[in-house]
């Protein structure tokens, strides 16, 4: 990935850089990065195309309320998961979503400490994502409590009428402060960078209505340099605060397995493990939702082949790191001599599963090492194709843990199989339906790339010393 | 800008300017000429902006410093105070006070208060939200946040004298000048 700091497409006077390897296509200015921005937001016509995809991912949401109204209604007996897979789809897509939110975070705030500037064009919509993938996240541990109205006190620290209070020893517990700690600081890094650029839009909307909306989004910010210094100071904070919590959130995650006893469950490798396949999921993610961005707004020239290249060289990074983890769990199960772990993996691998985890070896270990070659990873039509092999792959991935892990485990005579009901599918497309329709009206109504970020990167925002 | 009637109140005068690196010479100028109540815009982060303006620190990293010690000291006493001292459970036979486990929520905490502390202090530094500001009054200052760069001169500046401030802002070279009403 280090491509090092002069390639960074800025310098184009001083040395040409090879075609493909801009961050910000030759020939914009500040006004004209502005003004291409935030015409995607302030155009009066909504495109056509916009109102297919929002009307798909808005039916789509309606399967996901009609899985709830019959959720509260029935209960969630309408789900699949029973002795003696007594977690199923619920959990698998809890991980899978949360697992998606890393990438948003660690382009936001690990790259930025990092300094690589080809962050500066993906991350606004890569935080956006974060936070659509964290709510779609949140729907399960919510709803599989089957009374939501009362989780309030199974899950957050406040006694229950008979007095008692959460058990903090419980990695379930830890789960509830991780994820909704994650949540409100994705939300805050989100909205703290959106600020400049809500004035941006404040002072450009052509109506009035949208004026008052989005002055009163900005709050007064008017780019003083006062105002400058302690935002920035404020963001680097914040990115300060946000990796650390990015690496334990699917640590933390992963402990709801780690800490339990079942065979498959119980080992070490899982928290590095996890949090790798996360921003493996999550790259994949962006890629998937950058390609069309790109295509559909004509953004090529902020969103360049060197973004996307960059993204798949971090795909296939981690995807080694989760083949490595998958490597050592099969090699733990034999080095333990543990009966039940060797039994788990070779059940993994030959029992009635056995599909599933092939084609996870397939999507996660074969797919990504194709990236090894250039011309794979500079087209874009590959990398679209191979962002939803990931995807699958990674869904497979917690699927895989899961299941095979609970149906047999100790006793032979409790063993039994699993499989995800109706409405196990339909709350599943349910939260892709909730994730699509947020992620069309983020687009419509914020700038999907940072403005004033984007600024910085132009080779007209330096300022020439001229030293005395 | 025709003849003077004396404004009767003015909250100062902007010069503008097209390039990062004349509003950074002008920011130099302005501090070397005495002026102390100073502002300058930018439609993005100018370091050296800030710098030529002689700003201090900002006071937000000890803010930020206190907010999460008192996000791991609140999180860890929640912990305790639930778990020790409100109702006591054996839970698996570990001990009331399992402190391992306590860890995780308690660093969950001190990244949520610090966070917290970090948005909130810059919108409390910075002054904001704040519904109105003099500056807005100048038509072009909407440029401020696509591609010009502003200074303003406070007219509660004791150097500030409406002839010679304005004489002083037009040897800098900008691209106009406005009166900022208040």
């Amino acid at each position: 990935m280090a491509t090092g700091p002069d390639t960074s497409g800025l310098a184009k006077d001083s040395h040409p850089v090879p075609p493909g390897e801009y961050l910000v296509e030759p020939g914009y200015d500040f006004g004209s990065v502005t003004d291409k921005i935030s015409s995607i937001v302030l155009q009066r016509r909504t495109p056509v195309g916009w109102f297919v995809g929002f009307a798909i991912g808005f039916s789509l949401l309606m399967l996901l309320l009609f899985t709830m109204a019959g959720l509260l209604f029935k209960g969630i007996g309408l789900w699949g998961p029973n002795v003696p897979v007594g977690w199923g789809f619920d959990i698998i897509n809890f991980v899978w979503w949360i697992g998606i939110g890393h990438a948003g975070t660690l382009i936001s705030a690990i790259l930025l400490l990092l300094r690589q500037q080809w962050r500066t064009s993906i991350n606004r919509f890569a935080e956006a994502m974060t936070l659509f993938a964290v709510s779609c996240a949140a729907f399960y541990p919510i709803f599989h409590t089957g009374r939501p109205w009362l989780s309030i006190y199974w899950l957050f620290p406040y006694p229950n009428t008979m007095g008692l209070w959460p058990n903090f020893r419980s990695p379930l517990i830890w789960d509830v402060f991780a994820v909704s700690t994650y949540a409100t600081v994705s939300a805050l890094f989100w909205f703290v960078g959106l600020i400049p650029d809500l004035a941006t839009l404040r002072d450009r909307a052509k109506s009035k209505p949208w004026k008052m909306v989005y002055g009163i989004l900005a709050m007064g910010w008017r780019g003083s340099a006062r105002h400058w210094h302690n935002y920035e100071t404020a963001y680097l904070l914040l990115a300060g605060l946000a990796t650390p919590l990015v690496i334990s959130v699917h640590t933390v995650v992963s402990f709801d397995f780690a800490v339990g006893l079942v065979p498959g469950w119980h080992a070490t490798i899982f928290p590095p493990y996890f949090v790798a396949g996360a921003i493996y999921a999550g790259f994949a993610m962006v890629l998937t939702l950058a390609i069309p961005l790109r295509k559909f707004y004509g953004l090529e020239d902020f969103i360049t082949l060197r973004h996307l290249e960059n993204m798949a060289k971090v795909m296939l990074a981690t995807g080694l790191i989760v083949a490595y983890g998958y490597t050592m769990e099969a090699f733990f199960a034999w080095y333990s001599a543990n009966t039940y772990e060797e039994f788990m993996i070779r059940n993994r691998m030959t029992g009635p599963y056995a599909y599933m985890y092939w084609c996870l070896i397939l999507c996660n270990v074969v797919a990504p090492n194709t990236l090894w070659f250039g011309r794979l990873r500079r087209s874009v039509p590959y990398l679209f194709f191979i962002s939803f092999v990931v995807s699958t792959g990674m869904w497979l991935e917690r699927f895989v843990i899961i299941v095979t892990s609970l149906h047999r485990d100790f006793l032979p005579s409790s063993w039994g199989m699993y499989a995800g009901t109706r409405y196990d599918w339909s709350a599943f497309i349910g939260t892709i339906g909730l994730f699509i329709t947020l992620l069309f009206l983020f687009v419509r109504f914020l700038p999907s790339i940072s403005i004033f970020e984007m600024r910085t990167i132009l080779p007209g925002a330096e300022v020439e010393e001229e030293h005395p | 800008m025709t003849a003077k009637p004396p404004p009767p109140r003015l909250y100062g005068l902007m010069a503008e300017f097209h390039e990062p690196t004349e509003i950074v010479a002008a920011a130099r100028a302005v501090r070397a000429e005495g002026y102390r109540k100073v502002d300058a815009y930018s439609p993005y982060p100018l370091e050296a902006l800030n710098e030529a303006l002689g700003f201090h620190r900002s006071w937000l990293p000890p803010l930020v410093l206190l907010g999460g010690i008192a996000g791991a000291l609140g999180g860890y006493a929640l912990q305790y105070w639930a778990s020790v001292l409100e109702y006591p459970m054996n839970i698996g036979g570990k001990p009331y006070h399992s402190w391992p486990a306590f860890i995780p929520p308690t660093f969950e905490t001190t990244i949520l208060l610090a966070a917290l502390t970090a948005v909130l202090g810059m919108l409390a530094l910075n002054g904001l939200p704040e519904p109105y500001h003099p500056v807005f009054n100048v038509p072009s200052f909407a440029l401020a946040s696509r591609d010009r760069f502003f200074i303003c001169i406070e007219a509660a500046d004791p150097k500030f004298s409406l002839d010679r401030t304005r004489d002083f802002l037009q040897s800098l070279g900008p691209s106009a000048i406005s009166e900022v009403e208040p």
